[in-house]
């Protein structure tokens, strides 16, 4: 598949603000954030330039930009449509926690503002990920390893940027905290090496399935229907990534996983609270190149019908 | 609305035979010219008289090469109810004996070695259950409880393209204008722009009361030179498509997916055993018999044989 840069902006921005709302919606829920109105606030909002920064960038992958408002009409059958709608009302206890934020936060319903906060956002990534899940004809993404990896992944890029603005902030955040996100980050990387190998293995379609036509013979797609390029072999022939997906693999993984955990592992006995935003930002960068593969390194079972080409 | 209708009893669809078909690429032409300026019409292009050219096409002709295909000396039938791996195992034990035995030009076996070109039309299947309908997030895609047609609502598409990712044919395709490429039409196929296309079994031609009745089939039906294409109701089993079908074994492509696409293909039929390919080979010797000969031919035979 040819990845589609607003998608990636969406996926790892809006990933990492709905991954930042999860854990701040949970610390507030259990009375574990006893900082008062602007150590909420600060990170509420951070999030929410995460989390519209990847819808708006969304929005330039339709072709019908200003039809957009179209797609919340779905909710029965599309899981796009549902998550338009979770996207959108994960707003209101966003709204909730910043009007009611103060003091030791202590107040039920900030605790309960936090909660639904955290249900809303874990039910906009399930979303989001179930896009992907259930397009049946790309066979990476159908495998199982998906969905929990996507919200592995939210919640290890949000939890960085949280503590990143706890470790300046008021530098008194519970000391298992960090560790917490290591633990997510050895766990993301485990699981995307495991996916990883997992698609390695799984055969790609053949053009005798496509067509139908091995149980004739075997087939050779020989003519492709056009000399020129076309939406199709485009979209969704693309095979030009795959010539450099080892290393990218590898570039991923040091920048998601290795960097911040080098970063917490240096951070946390030293003290040395100022190098937080590299273990967020690597981890940013990192959940790019991955989302990138994630796209690059999948095949479309409609190139199946198409000739092989060479990788360039 | 996306969600799918119930499922219908006419089930209208095309039929395509793949032993008749030449790949000449007129069912794509005369699709592209009708849909171009037909109820549905324009169809967007970039560069359209350009070096590169790049447009929605709705029908697209692949082209496959099939060694192994059945001989008919032992007919279609046996070859056709071998599985996929007894092919290859076939083919690997008919190529290992030629490695063996250099001396036996000819291969045994109900398999020829020599490949067929098998020219193959792709275009919607307008499946039952298609997935193309159900991701839609707007309700532009939808399947018609009427007829079964697959349609995309172009007033109400946002472009996603989710239903051409959840699509295993590459029935569709959308009309994003590309960069650096001159547009030289762009303000009259503006309106369709930016939105997902796809074949509409020319559903304003096969209800079309201003047609003839003959001429109330989709374009490329009937535009193709061989009748290599088939419309028709394929719910109906009396119909003719249907006939057609249970007659030649028609299959439906990639039905794992569990789309339960309604279109059928014909398989190829046996071809005649080709000439082994071992160079050329010398002319026969040929004979002539004099005595069935009238009497001037005789007399010149025997003049021009002294």
């Amino acid at each position: 598949m040819k990845p589609a840069l607003s998608v990636i902006f969406l996926t790892v921005l809006g990933g990492a603000g709905y991954g930042l709302w999860c854990f701040l919606g949970a610390a507030l829920a259990l009375g574990m954030y006893p900082y008062g109105r602007g150590s909420v606030l600060v990170p509420l909002g951070f999030g929410f330039v995460l989390v519209t920064a990847g819808l708006i960038a969304s929005t330039l992958h339709l072709g019908r930009p200003e039809r957009a408002w179209r797609a919340l009409t779905q909710w029965d059958s599309s899981w796009l449509s549902r998550e338009g709608l979770a996207a959108l009302t994960t707003y209101l206890p966003v709204l909730l926690v910043a009007g009611l934020a103060r003091g030791h936060n202590l107040f039920p319903p900030t605790r309960a503002a936090g909660a639904v906060l955290t249900a809303c956002s874990l039910v906009t990534l399930v979303c989001t990920a179930r896009i992907y899940t259930s397009l049946k004809p790309i066979r990476a993404w159908r495998d199982p390893h998906v969905l929990p990896l996507y919200l592995l992944f939210a919640l290890l890029s949000g939890g960085l940027w949280l503590w990143t603005y706890l470790a300046f902030d008021t530098g008194s955040h519970p000391p298992w905290f960090p560790l917490v996100l290591a633990l997510l980050g050895v766990a993301a990387a485990g699981m995307k090496i495991d996916y990883w190998r997992a698609i390695d293995r799984a055969p790609a379609v053949t053009a005798g399935e496509a067509t139908g036509l091995d149980r004739f013979g075997r087939v050779r797609a020989f003519e492709g229907p056009a000399t020129e390029e076309s939406y199709l072999t485009r979209e969704m022939a693309f095979v030009l990534a795959r010539k450099h997906s080892r290393r990218l693999r590898v570039l991923a993984i040091v920048l998601f996983c290795a960097v911040p955990l080098a970063v917490i592992a240096i951070a946390w006995p030293l003290s040395w609270q100022w190098i937080a935003p590299v273990a967020a930002l690597s981890c940013l960068a990192g959940l790019f190149v991955e989302r990138w593969l994630f796209f690059a390194e999948a095949r479309h079972a409609v190139a199946a019908f198409f000739p092989q080409r060479r990788p360039a | 609305m996306t969600a799918l209708p119930a499922p219908a009893k006419k089930k209208l669809g095309l039929v395509i035979d793949l032993d008749t078909c030449v790949g000449c690429h007129a069912c794509a032409v005369a699709c592209k010219e009708w849909n171009d300026g037909g109820a549905f019409g324009p169809l967007a292009d970039d560069d359209p008289y350009g070096a590169e050219p790049d447009g929605v096409w709705f029908n697209r002709v692949h082209s496959y090469e099939i060694t192994g295909l059945g001989t008919r000396d032992l007919g279609l039938a046996q070859s056709a109810m071998h599985g996929t791996e007894n092919h290859s195992d076939a083919f690997e034990a008919i190529s290992s004996q030629q490695v063996g035995d250099t001396n036996s030009p000819r291969v045994p076996g109900p398999e020829s070695r020599v490949p067929q070109m098998v020219h193959f039309p792709r275009s919607c299947l307008h499946c039952e259950t298609p997935d193309c309908v159900t991701v839609c997030p707007t309700g532009a895609s939808y399947k018609r409880a009427e007829d079964g047609i697959v349609l995309v609502d172009e007033d109400k598409c946002i472009g996603c393209q989710l239903c051409a990712w959840a699509c295993p044919y590459g029935a569709r395709e959308i009309s994003l204008p590309r960069r650096g490429v001159a547009q030289s039409d762009v303000g009259r196929r503006d309106s369709k722009r930016g939105t997902m296309q796809k074949c509409t079994l020319c559903v304003d031609r096969i209800y079309n009361e201003t047609l003839d009745q003959a001429d109330r089939q989709p374009a490329c039906v009937m535009a193709c030179p061989t009748r290599a294409r088939h419309f028709g109701d394929l719910g109906d089993p009396d119909s003719a498509v249907s006939k057609l079908v249970a007659e030649r074994g028609g299959y439906a492509l990639m039905p794992e997916f569990g789309y339960g696409p309604v279109n059928r293909y014909l398989p190829p039929r046996p071809r005649r055993e080709l000439a082994p390919v071992t160079g050329p080979a010398a002319p026969a010797e040929e004979t002539l018999e004099p005595a069935g000969l009238s009497p001037v031919l005789r007399w010149l035979d025997r003049v021009l044989s002294r």
